[in-house]
């Protein structure tokens, strides 16, 4: 922990404090929409930063994370209302569920050395059926969906994920930055180098005595992981869930944009990535509710727009471009 | 009844790598058929011969690229052939790959670090050991450079800085000189002895000859993937059969 902020740049280090403390104190100032916008940038950026250990550190590019959203979403939601136990238990049983559904993927693609864009077709199939199976699922409500009770007044409660909007603003918050934690460490382990290895070039990583197998596996089972933990959120701050919806391939790309955007395989760029696009992404929902439009697919066109510009701007994302613009990056250029 | 005949052939004990009979055909083109030859601890073993000789197959049998039809390949006293490369390399055998293949969009140090991570369990411990190889192998100066952006030369050197970080007691170079001019290769001539003789047993594939006559204590000949001499260097270079066949008439 210290060596990573050690690492940072007195500048960045400035910036990091800074930034930390609007976070905190935002809610103070902020309205509730506002609120509800802030929610959702540590939400994205939280997700993005887990699909980002996977495709941007290890290399593997799953587009279908909504496999694990959804699996966290449901399993801690139907913990709650069937059996009534509560999100902060239900959580340890989501991102165990999460995690064995990425095994099996992982292991059904690697071990039979399906790779690339074919990796990226199986992890779509298994999200969309696994879509259709809860769909048919009667105890979760199956297609008609589920449904947790609207935050009544006074049902203000930390233990149960009841709470109004300050609650989750913080638990998103709090999530984002552990998770930006983690993947700084991360980054910096054995495991971290491997990862980086197997993603650049996995023959030279096996050469370097690299199981790859089993490096692209721990990936997959702390990315799944991470996922279910969003999804348990999800699940919770939404109130609702429909199979249609939450393990819906839209969902999947919508993790996706915000590490992409951001810059792959970086610490921050999921964070920036979620800053930059989801404040963009509501401001065009709320232009278009403003002038009754109502275009189903307007925000996928603005999520394509926008990738198809910053690609050709900055193919690596706008983060190490930013990064080089603060001087934060402490890497001596050549 | 093979299996058999190789282990009483390998019996010596003084081999650090002992290869016995191992063959290998693509869709029934012989690559290496029937080759045999030992190591021993401490030397600087030569592989040479015309393009298309096998060689490097021979090479991805050692490493682990793939198994071999048949024979068997001992190292340290242990039967690796059919292994995974990481598990070969985990017990000692480090390489560098014909065409270059650093980690493109690491940095010089972070290459060489992530292969020192084999022998340490800390990135501190292999910081400091990708420092030494890396002044070992003047890419001190260019540790932050991205390993794309190196020239040829320094991205052999790479090569042979990421397979020697992580501490093997077999190196295998497959043409390292390949490309080089020749105060590079001297160069490089230079710090492969000096490795050697700080105990690291060394086997080359190469075409330089300036280079293979320089450092080899031994040299094998491949020629339409058959072993056609095998011994010192003079003697060796001076076999009509490896005159004729590979360094050609005209050099006598």
């Amino acid at each position: 922990m210290t060596d990573i902020w050690q690492r940072l740049p007195t500048r960045g280090k400035i910036l990091c404090l800074v930034l930390l403390a609007a976070a905190i104190a935002a809610p103070l100032v902020a309205d509730r929409y506002l609120l509800s916008v802030l929610i959702l940038v540590f939400y994205f950026a939280y997700l993005g930063q887990a699909w980002n250990l996977l495709m941007g550190f290890a290399g593997q590019l799953s587009l279908g994370h909504a496999l694990y959203l959804g699996l966290g979403a449901y399993t801690a939601t139907a913990l709650w209302t069937l059996f009534g136990i509560g999100p902060w238990i239900g959580v340890f049983v989501a991102i165990p569920v999460a995690a064995a559904a990425g095994m099996v993927v992982g292991w059904l693609g690697w071990r039979f050395a399906i790779e690339g864009v074919y990796f990226a077709l199986l992890t779509i199939a298994f999200a969309e059926f696994t879509r259709i199976g809860f769909d048919h699922l009667q105890i979760t409500g199956a297609s008609a969906g589920m449904f947790l009770s609207v935050n009544s007044p006074g049902s203000d409660k930390w233990w149960n994920l009841g709470g109004g909007p300050l609650l989750y603003y913080y638990l998103a918050f709090i999530l984002a930055a552990a998770a930006t934690l983690l993947v700084a460490r991360l980054r910096r382990s054995p495991l971290g180098y491997r990862w980086l290895a197997v993603r650049e070039d996995p023959e030279a990583a096996r050469a370097a005595g690299i199981d790859i197998f089993r490096a692209k596996m721990i990936a997959m089972l702390i990315s799944a992981g991470m996922t279910a933990v969003g999804g348990v959120f999800y699940g919770f701050y939404y109130r609702n869930l429909f199979p249609s919806q939450v393990f819906d391939i839209g969902r999947s790309i919508e993790i996706i944009m915000a590490p992409i955007i951001g810059g792959l395989g970086t610490v921050f760029g999921p964070v920036v990535g979620a800053v930059l696009l989801t404040p963009l992404g509501e401001s065009l929902t709320a232009l278009m509710q403003h002038f009754g439009v109502n275009t189903p697919g307007a925000k996928s066109i603005f999520y394509g727009l926008t990738l198809m510009v910053i690609i050709t701007l900055q193919p690596s994302g706008v983060w190490p471009w930013l990064a080089r613009k603060l001087g934060l990056d402490n890497r001596p250029r050549p | 009844m093979t299996e058999h005949k190789t282990e009483s052939n390998t019996g010596h004990n003084t081999a650090l790598l002992a290869v016995a009979g191992i063959s290998k055909r693509f869709r029934g083109l012989a690559a290496v058929s029937h080759v045999s030859f030992e190591v021993r601890p401490g030397e600087i073993f030569a592989v040479i011969g015309p393009n298309g000789a096998g060689k490097t197959t021979l090479f991805n049998m050692i490493a682990g690229a793939f198994a071999p039809d048949e024979g068997s390949i001992t190292f340290a006293g242990e039967r690796i052939e059919g292994l995974r490369s990481d598990q070969i390399a985990r017990r000692g055998i480090g390489r560098t790959f014909q065409l270059v293949r650093p980690f493109p969009a690491l940095t010089v140090e972070d290459n060489v670090i992530i292969g020192a991570l084999m022998q340490t369990k800390t990135v501190h411990d292999a910081e400091k050991i990708a420092r030494d190889i890396l002044a070992r192998l003047d890419l001190l100066d260019k540790r932050a450079q991205i390993a794309s952006s190196l020239t040829l030369p320094d991205r052999k050197r790479l090569e042979v800085a990421r397979a020697l970080a992580t501490g093997p007691r077999l190196l295998l170079l497959d043409e390292v000189m390949a490309g080089l001019r020749p105060t590079e290769t001297d160069r490089i001539v230079a710090t492969l002895r000096d490795l050697n003789r700080d105990g690291v047993t060394i086997l080359l594939i190469e075409h330089v000859m300036r280079a293979v006559t320089a450092l080899a204590s031994r040299i094998l000949v491949l020629h339409h993937g058959a072993a056609i001499a095998e011994g010192d260097p003079e003697h060796v270079l001076r076999d009509p059969a490896v005159v004729e066949s590979y360094l050609g008439a005209e050099s006598l």
